[in-house]
């Protein structure tokens, strides 16, 4: 089995919103792989359908060979999430909050595993803090801490990078790379930080109204819409413009 | 069912509950207003002196009994509106987190909760209106049982009305009790309702506790098979909110509501 995780003709609609049209996409174990497009495109949506927080309208959702309408609790064992919208409980301390977390995801020596993160991302002098007190930033990294916790083999990441400086960014970017050589871990990622999606993702999908409307490196699609950048790429298919370049 | 999982949950809420004045509140605090209110009022009409005693300190039996089911059913819909409040529903639910696990953790709750309230507020009364809540003798624990299982599926109930309503609905947390208390009997008996209401309370099992509280009070007997009753009817109910939540909650995950309110 060589698709981790497989999209198939997904769709979604909210009432009279069609928030995802039609979506289909695989992704290899140890891929990275970016969805990108412009606000209210659909990738949010995406990902919690991905998550079983969402039931789509259509079409199916396969991770580790296994449907997730039936398997939700066995294929998110195996999963995490991040996300800079979703918060862990303000009150806790971040210990706390970790020490909880390892128990729903079933962690081996969880206080190892914490110890591990908080200094991987860190944050370990703001264990003992209470979370709601962090910055922006710092509350993204234990974000990312608790997304790690269970050694997970596929990791779904709603703009993850969000708040972060440049600095931290580029770490986060060097950490993600790195357990993607050692465990081969799977990300799927969204993100409107083109450095992010440029220098990470092995593949990208663009997401406008609901599809996708393009497939690639940023290099090969740099070059199929003729942009210098990233970013000219998204802003040329954001507006709609030169979709002939797009292949499906 | 995954008991570590289940475990963390209640972890979760103590951590929260501990670190929050305003939690211990809810269980000792109000309670206490509550007991205050209705002692005073038994001693005021006892000090009238057109009344028999046994016929009046059932009101202090009534509200620390109130306060069980109270209690258990708020601390259910509580438990839930804390993680769409700290918006960390979306963490839970992308977990490997069995919706039946996290009900079972706020059930555990319940229980705690509703336990701690029968005994400080027994010991309340003990001390200020020398009223002994053990005169109900082994019924007790069956009263208490009946009202615990009302309380979890009354929150249960609340709880998939606010997951599917969203947060115009969360004042039905404190709010929902009010509306069975009337068809309680928990301070009048069930005969001093119009006879259209009657059949209503005969139908709310709580109405059955409060009736068997008072005779046992009053007459010093007591009705096993009310009880039965009420416990037949606590898991019928049980069995039609668990629909109605499940109902609800997938009713959630199509329209996207988890996301919505989580985030
Ligand atoms: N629960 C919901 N009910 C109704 N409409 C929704 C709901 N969730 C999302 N939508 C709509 O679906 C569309 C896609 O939203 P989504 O959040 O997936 O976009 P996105 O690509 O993540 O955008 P952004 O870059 O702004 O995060 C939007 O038009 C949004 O208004
Ligand atoms: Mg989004």
């Amino acid at each position: 089995m060589d698709h981790i995780v497989e999209v198939r003709n997904l769709r979604k609609d909210f009432g009279d919103t069609t928030a995802v049209k039609d979506i289909s996409f695989s992704v290899k174990r140890g891929e990275i792989f970016g969805l990108l497009g412009p606000n209210g495109a659909g990738k949010t949506t995406t990902i919690h359908m991905m998550l079983g927080l969402t039931r789509p309208s259509q079409g199916h959702i396969k991770i580790f060979g296994q449907d997730l309408e039936q398997h939700r609790v066995e294929i998110l064992e195996r999963c995490n999430f991040a996300s800079a919208y979703v918060y862990l409980p303000w009150n806790l301390k971040v210990w706390e909050n970790l020490y909880i977390f390892a128990e729903i995801y079933g962690v081996n020596k969880p206080k190892e595993r914490i110890e591990y993160l908080l200094d991987l991302f860190e944050i370990t002098k703001l264990k003992g803090h209470i979370t709601g007190t962090l910055s922006a930033g710092e509350q993204t990294r234990l974000n990312l801490c608790k997304a790690f916790l269970n050694e997970p083999e596929v990791l779904l990441l709603d703009e993850p990078t969000a708040s972060l400086d440049p600095d931290l960014a580029d770490k986060v970017r060097k950490i993600l790379r790195q357990l993607q050589k050692e465990k081969s871990i799977t990300v799927i990622n969204t993100s409107h930080n083109m450095l992010d999606v440029t220098e990470l993702c092995d593949r990208i999908v663009f997401v406008h109204n609901g599809e996708l409307i393009a497939e690639g490196k940023a290099d090969e699609l740099m070059e199929r819409f003729g942009g210098a950048s990233l970013e000219e790429v998204f802003i040329t298919i954001a507006r709609g413009g030169h979709l002939e370049g797009a292949t499906k | 069912m995954n008991w570590r999982r289940v475990r963390a949950l209640l972890l979760k809420f103590a951590f929260i509950c501990s670190r929050n004045t305003f939690r211990a509140m809810d269980v000792f605090f109000w309670p206490m207003m509550d007991l205050l209110v209705w002692g005073f009022l038994t001693v005021y009409m006892l000090r009238m002196g057109n009344t028999v005693p046994g016929a009046i300190t059932f009101l202090i039996g009534s509200v620390i009994m109130w306060n069980v089911l109270y209690r258990a059913q708020q601390v259910i819909s509580v438990a839930f509106l804390d993680d769409v409040w700290s918006r960390n529903l979306l963490n839970i639910f992308a977990g490997p987190v069995r919706v039946r696990e996290y009900i079972a953790a706020t059930y555990i709750t319940g229980l705690i909760q509703s336990t701690i309230v029968i005994l400080f507020l027994s010991a309340a009364a003990a001390v200020f209106y020398s009223f002994n809540i053990l005169v109900l003798g082994i019924p007790l624990a069956a009263l208490f049982i009946n009202l615990l299982l009302m309380g979890w599926w009354l929150g249960l109930l609340t709880t998939g009305i606010i997951v599917r309503f969203g947060p115009p609905a969360e004042a039905l947390a404190w709010a929902i009790p009010f509306l069975v208390q009337p068809v309680s009997a928990v301070f009048y008996p069930v005969s001093i309702l119009p006879p259209w209401l009657q059949p209503v309370a005969k139908i709310i099992p709580s109405s059955y506790v409060f009736e068997g509280m008072r005779q046992i009070i009053e007459h010093k007997t007591f009705d096993g098979n009310s009880l039965f009753i009420s416990f037949g009817l606590n898991v019928v109910f049980m069995i039609m909110a668990a629909l109605v939540f499940r109902y609800y909650f997938e009713e959630a995950r199509t329209k996207g509501l988890l996301a919505k309110y989580g985030t």
